[in-house]
């Protein structure tokens, strides 16, 4: 039951907290939300309490204390004293919760999107082909699985000749 | 078996999963900055994180399972070498970079079979680790496969070292694949798989990848055991000692 005092206490409403959470950028891509990389699972509130569960992207990446510290002050900025941060494993964070925004403002950014259908299966196989955020080509090169992140690939355009990242399938 | 591990045969193969993680992710990083071009650099420094990262996801069950208050940073830091169980293969010294390698491959091989078990386990707990680790595992094998085929099917140079560090290597392998009791145990409820059923796919899939690289497996090999009963190598003291510096040092020192 909702009293009165919870009533005046509690004016958080999910879906606010949600537009809040869409403003705090990935630390690493910072053109990406943490919303739009779909790593934040459930925004719960009760009794003035901001709970925010949130999934890690690889199970080392260096990013994934540094997002929980971005939430817990962006909700802080926003009148919410009491945040927990609660981590979920399973189920495993896929890139197919990156939002279709998310994948657009990649590709803007100078990040190819991933290729859905395409995640590593750990046997030997030819990689996807992945088109050049920059002009668009399907006449790309993988140069290592692993770039300058753990989720990204380093790959270059044989046409532009540029070299991009690849935020690989997951 | 030490009696403690008969008790708790759950925490046992959460501290052999998480100490495998941990120990090879720390051989592995000693790698960044002086890989032999960039690009490997960057891939030993990305396997080594995820390596870490779950090695911290295990260590909290295990941590957990113990119930006496520990937490993963201090089973990492403040437990000696004989209360380590991870396989003696992941403690074995980088050596050159194709030592490294097929160290990488041999362990990936077994990782992604064994995760891809878990996935099914009665145990939520490991089976939400197994499901984060599996995807990681896929591209560590598909990386150490691709070079353990490009420098076996090398030059003369590339093919002598990687099959010098397979028969260096190889010995270390039987452990991962042979059930002790604990083991037996733990697929008997259905916790962890059989392993005489991984032994059958590692071979498989070992011996593809090895045929492709034309490197030979050596024959009727002495298969080296002891990790998982905190039997070590000389390599692991070493290890230990430089990562557990500061926590010794500077006991409860934190950043």
């Amino acid at each position: 039951m909702v009293s009165a005092m919870d009533a005046v206490s509690e004016p958080l409403s999910i879906e606010d907290i949600w537009i809040w959470l869409g403003e705090v950028p990935d630390p690493e891509i910072p053109v990406i939300s943490v919303v739009d990389l779909g790593i934040v699972r459930d925004v719960a509130v009760s009794g003035g309490e901001v709970a925010i569960t949130v999934t890690p992207t690889y199970s080392g990446c260096p990013a994934t204390a540094v997002i929980a510290m971005e939430i817990e002050q962006a909700l802080r900025r926003k009148g919410v004293e009491r945040v927990k941060i609660e981590t979920q494993l399973s189920p495993a964070w896929t890139t197919q919760w990156i939002s279709k925004e998310g994948r657009e403002k990649l590709r803007a950014y100078g990040i190819a999107p991933p290729v859905e259908g395409a995640s590593c299966a750990g046997a030997l196989k030819a990689p996807p082909d992945i088109m050049c955020p920059r002009c668009g080509s399907a006449n790309t090169e993988r140069v290592s699985q692993f770039g300058s992140t753990p989720c990204k690939a380093h790959y270059r355009c044989t046409d532009c000749l540029e070299p991009f990242d690849y935020f690989k399938s997951f | 078996m030490p009696k403690a591990a008969k008790e708790n045969p759950l925490l046992e193969f959460a501290l052999h999963m998480g100490d495998n993680c941990l120990i090879l992710g720390q051989q592995v990083s000693a790698w960044c900055g002086h890989a032999p071009v960039l690009e490997e650099d960057i891939a030993l420094a990305n396997t080594a994180l995820d390596l870490i990262g779950q090695a911290k996801f295990w260590l909290e069950l295990a941590a957990d399972l113990e119930g006496e208050g520990r937490s993963a940073d201090d089973l990492a830091f403040l437990r000696d070498v004989r209360q380590f169980r991870n396989c003696l293969l992941a403690e074995q010294p980088n050596g050159d970079f194709g030592q490294t390698l097929m160290r990488q491959f041999l362990f990936d091989a077994w990782h992604h079979l064994m995760l891809t078990a878990l996935l099914s386990s009665t145990d939520k707990r490991i089976a939400g680790i197994a499901e984060k680790a599996v995807k990681e595992a896929a591209y560590h094998l598909e990386r150490s496969s691709d070079l353990v085929v490009r420098l076996g099917d090398g030059s003369s140079e590339s093919h002598a070292r990687m099959q010098t560090a397979l028969d260096e290597l190889w010995r270390f392998t039987g452990e991962l694949i042979t059930p002790d009791d604990i083991d037996a145990a733990l697929a008997a409820n259905g916790v962890a798989p059989d392993l005489g059923d991984i032994e059958k796919r590692w071979l498989d899939s070992v011996r593809g990848v090895l045929e492709e690289a034309t490197l030979r497996i050596p024959e009727g090999a002495y298969m080296q055991e002891g990790g998982k009963t905190g039997l070590h190598s000389e390599s692991l003291g070493y290890l230990l000692a430089d990562m557990q510096f500061m926590q010794r040092a500077y006991p409860g020192a934190t950043w």
